[in-house]
């Protein structure tokens, strides 16, 4: 007797769920990209950073935090046993 | 503002943190925690990311280098927004192999070995001394600040003593709080909402200074942004490589610094609080660093020129003349640097008497293990360790002597501890990291580290000659400390970044690669890799030649004695038996070692039950044996496994009943005999003495002695008799029950002095503990005393020692009560533990003290009646037995 191979396609509800989890693992590759972006601003490499940057730093700051607040919640919901893991 | 209301505003506070630390472990010994065990204090207690370095020297960073500081928080926002992937798996191995820091969690993880251990706590100690030494500075410039604003201009306290004062004071709160248990599972509760209120105090602080700042001082926010355009601070260039290389690396360091492995790993209480923490963590870094720019810029503007921006944060509002708003953000920094050095200092004490105080100590006295009392030793250690730690930070301050070397020494600390990164997420994502491949790894980046970054930071010609900088060492162009390999564009800290990481991580994958691990260290790195499949047990013993008794021993020594006899308890009962000693098995072993290490850590743990079990070392072959045993138990339902743990469960039970029942029936043939020879003895003598009677021609005083020899005999006789009925009435249940409110004192003291009439003539030490004792239960006391009086009787009759000694223990504990009568003699031997709660079972007979053995069957009825139970404990150097009854006896047991 094997144990049982699991499921090749999921319900809804456990779908969505790792979808979820997908999307908080791509969350800091996303944050990551935001917070490096503005050294491609100007040709040169070198930059010089005004009031503008400092807003868009602290937006980005705040972007994350409320996605992550968002995803929080729903994640470890389920009986979050390895089967859920992929 | 005058310096002596300073110091008194400081004191004050510190009490106040005092009392704190001290309400809350009161709470937490009565298990009355409540929201102390939420998340936000969890999140609260992660702001010791934020040190005294972020609280002045952030503003400083920003007047100096523009929007790099912000980097140093991007970091662990990325990896707390990300913890799905890491920081989730790093909680969960540190609940489940009771990690205790940083070292021990790399020293398990590579087969338990504490040299791996010792490298990660030495790297740790060097990273951190110097960044406590920055702490105390910064408290040092901070009343500096005050003290130089006193309209004498006098200095009332010295530099340096006032660098004392807060060391000593740190180490004497650290000792107090954080030493109070042995087991990092049993957390600094204390500590931990102390920290908690500090992160409030520190962000208040910084909120006041910054509206004060943007509202009072500058015209709203549109001001502020425009003095942002016109300032120099728009001048700075962002270099690429160093604003990348220092997210990196904040994001290492949060991960790696011991301080924020023990309030994220260690006293972490509940993995749904990571959830949370995920974005609140990020949101107080944001706030914390809200303020730092507008406070900056206006500070480079209203101060004049050449005061120091590092205290711009304190001498902002004193120049505007709020004193009351510097005091309260001298509050701030001083929070900051204090929870930094608390918690920094409790981690890596832990590591430093873990991993190399104790291993010593086990190594100079081999059979310390089974003798000494550890608890204590690993206690002192720990606070020896704490001293220490904080003597080494002083030392460092004292110098440097304040120098400006400190202030760049935030980072190259956290570049020091960012060493461990490889070794660790090769560790928990990479099954094929060996322990030679974290070992060379670690080494080679803490000699770059060291090299390039940790000597330079002394200045040329302090700890590397001049020419070494500019020649290279042993005068090789390519080895130069800020340019190796001829790699120059770089600035000293990216180009230290590169070079230890890059070649640490290759000599760490190389290897990993060409070496094999060993069994152990395949086992714990199947554990931690495949946390969440839980499929793999952590470790196995085999099954060894140890006496559970020996374990039980050195359990107590190290857990205390009431948490290990639960343990083994529990182990027993799981195992189908009773009693408090379970079989050795090598689930039973693994169980006791991770309860342990929790204590000692992992490596020590390891060491000290093999040194009791014999080395049974595990082989490649038990390896492949265990592999295949796991791989099988797959193929079976999840209910066949459970009916075969059934089974086995049974099959111990009935071992356990068939030992008895054999036991037993060589004990029936004794009681036959036994209890025919009882009966004789008496019957005998009444018959005899009555022939004589009866012949008549006796003197009146023959009869009366003989009559009374009759008497007596028949008393024994009806006594047995009466026994073996009450025993039976007893077994039947069919008992009457006379319930009531009793004073348990009392009856001790009943019992004590009935008691006494058994051996009047030996001289009996009793050793009680009078305000235990005042309780009122509510049971039947007559035949509760019968049982006490039956223990201390015994304890009378059978105590070998020469001063012999009765130590009466009463603890109460959920609804129930239990008294230990210990005394000091010989005991009783393993084998008849089991039986002296039989009929007529009575040992030895070199005592002959009459009694037909009934009285231990006839108190274990009792009790049972009573809905409590008497056992014998074991491992108390004497005989023991422990009566449990409960509190309340609501009605009559059936």
């Amino acid at each position: 007797m094997r144990r049982p191979k699991p499921p090749l396609f999921l319900a809804r509800a456990p779908y969505r769920r790792r979808r979820l989890r997908d999307a908080a693992r791509l969350l800091p590759v996303l944050g990551a990209f935001l917070l490096l972006l503005p050294l491609l601003w100007t040709p040169d490499s070198r930059v010089a950073l005004g009031s503008g940057d400092v807003i868009y730093f602290f937006l980005v700051w705040l972007l994350l935090i409320g996605l992550a607040a968002a995803f929080a919640p729903g994640l470890s919901g389920g009986d979050g046993t390895d089967d859920e893991e992929d | 503002m005058p310096f002596n209301l300073l110091v008194l505003a400081c004191l004050l506070y510190v009490a106040f943190l005092f009392a704190v630390a001290f309400v809350v472990e009161g709470r937490a010994a009565r298990g009355r925690l409540g929201w102390l065990r939420s998340p936000l204090v969890y999140t609260l207690s992660l702001s010791i990311y934020c040190t005294a370095w972020t609280f002045y020297g952030a503003v400083g960073y920003a007047a100096r280098s523009g929007l790099e500081y912000l980097t140093i928080y991007f970091g662990p926002t990325l990896v707390f927004v990300g913890w799905w992937w890491l920081l989730r798996k790093l909680v969960r191995i540190g609940r489940q192999h009771h990690v205790t820091s940083i070292a021990d969690l790399i020293s398990s993880r590579y087969g338990k070995s504490n040299t791996l251990g010792v490298i990660v706590t030495v790297l740790a100690v060097v990273a951190a001394t110097p960044y406590i030494a920055l702490q105390l500075q910064s408290v040092v410039l901070s009343f500096g600040v005050f003290a130089s604003a006193a309209p004498d201009g006098s200095r009332p306290l010295e530099a340096g003593q006032i660098a004392v004062w807060v060391a000593v004071g740190l180490a004497l709160f650290t000792i107090l709080f954080g030493t109070r248990n042995l087991d990092a599972r049993e957390q600094h509760h204390g500590i931990v909402t102390a920290i908690a209120v500090e992160a409030v105090v520190k962000l208040v602080a910084l909120f006041a200074v910054g509206s004060f700042v943007v509202w009072g001082i500058a015209g709203g926010v549109a001001d502020v942004i425009a003095r942002i355009d016109a300032a120099d601070l728009s001048a700075w260039q962002v270099q690429p490589g160093r604003w990348t290389g220092l997210i990196f690396l904040s994001a290492a360091a949060v991960i790696t610094l011991p301080r924020m492995f023990q309030v994220m790993v260690v006293e972490n209480q509940d993995e749904g609080h990571l959830a949370r923490a995920s974005w609140a963590f990020p949101l107080y870094l944001m706030a914390m660093s809200l303020f730092i720019v507008p406070i900056a810029v206006v500070g480079l503007d209203r101060l004049p020129e050449g005061s120091n921006p590092d205290m711009f944060v304190l001498t902002l509002p004193l120049a505007e003349g709020q004193a009351a708003l510097a005091m309260l953000a001298f509050l701030g920094g001083f929070s900051s640097a204090t929870s930094m050095v608390i918690v920094e200092s409790i981690a890596l004490a832990t590591m430093i008497s873990n991993h190399v105080m104790i291993p010593l100590w086990l190594k100079l006295r081999p059979g310390a293990a089974a003798e000494d009392d550890l608890r204590s030793v690993v206690l002192m250690a720990r606070r020896l360790a704490i001293a220490i730690v904080l003597a080494l930070g002083y030392g460092y301050y004292q110098l440097s002597s304040g120098s400006a070397a400190l202030a760049s020494i935030g980072l190259i600390a956290f570049l020091g501890v960012a060493q461990v990164l490889p070794a660790m997420l090769g560790g928990i994502f990479w099954r094929g990291a060996t322990r030679t491949g974290a070992m060379l790894g670690l080494l080679t980046g803490l000699a770059v580290w060291a090299y390039t970054s940790f000597l330079p930071s002394f200045g040329p010609g302090a700890a590397l000659a001049e020419r070494v900088f500019t020649d290279g060492l042993f005068g090789m162009d390519w080895l130069r400390p800020h340019a190796l390999f001829g790699t120059e564009a770089m600035d000293p800290i990216t180009h230290a970044l590169f070079w230890s990481m890059a070649l640490n991580l290759l000599a760490f994958c190389l290897g990993s690669l060409f070496t094999f691990p060993g069994p152990v260290e395949r086992l714990q790195g199947a554990a931690f890799v495949n946390v969440f499949e839980g499929s793999v047990g952590p470790q196995r013993w085999a099954r060894g030649q140890v006496e559970p008794e020996a374990l039980l021993g050195m359990a107590q020594r190290i857990l205390g004695e009431e948490p290990a006899l639960s343990l083994f308890q529990s182990a027993a009962r799981a195992q189908g038996k009773e009693g408090f000693l379970p079989d050795p098995t090598p689930t039973f072993l693994d169980q006791l070692e991770a309860r342990l290490s929790g204590s000692v850590g992992a490596a020590t743990a390891h060491a000290m039950i093999s040194q009791l079990v014999g080395r049974a070392t595990v082989t490649v072959e038990d390896l492949m044996a265990v592999a295949s045993e796991s791989a099988q138990i797959l193929e079976y339902s999840a209910q066949l496994e459970a009916r075969e743990a059934e089974l086995t469960r049974t099959a111990g039970a009935l071992r356990e009943a068939n030992e008895k029942l054999t036991q037993l029936s060589l004990q029936k043939d004794a009681f036959l005999s036994q209890i025919s020879h009882e009966l004789r003895t008496p019957m005998t003598s009444i018959r005899a003495f009555s022939e004589i009677l009866t012949e008549g021609d006796l003197p009146p005083e023959m009869v009366a002695r003989y009559g009374g020899i009759i008497h007596d005999e028949a008393k024994r006789l009806t006594r047995l008799l009466d026994d073996l009925l009450d025993l039976s009435v007893l077994e039947n249940g069919a008992v009457q029950l006379n319930l009531g409110l009793a004073s348990l004192q009392g009856m001790l003291d009943t019992a004590l002095t009935a008691a006494r009439q058994t051996r009047p003539d030996r001289d009996f030490q009793v050793v009680r503990d009078l305000p235990a004792e005042a309780i009122y239960l509510r049971t039947d006391a007559d035949r509760l005393t019968q049982v006490f009086i039956n223990l201390i009787s015994n304890a009378r009759k059978y105590c070998d020692a020469t001063r012999p000694e009765l130590r009466i223990v009463v603890r109460q504990r959920s609804g129930r009560v239990t008294v230990d009568f210990i005394d000091n003699g010989k005991g009783i031997p393993k084998d008849s533990q089991t039986l002296i709660f039989e009929k007529f079972a009575r040992l030895t007979d070199a005592n002959r003290a009459g009694g037909a053995g009934l009285g231990l069957a006839i108190c274990r009825e009792i009790m049972t009646n009573l809905g409590g139970l008497v056992a014998y404990l074991p491992g108390q150097k004497g005989a023991a037995f422990r009566v449990t009854v409960p509190l309340r006896l609501e009605r009559v047991a059936a």
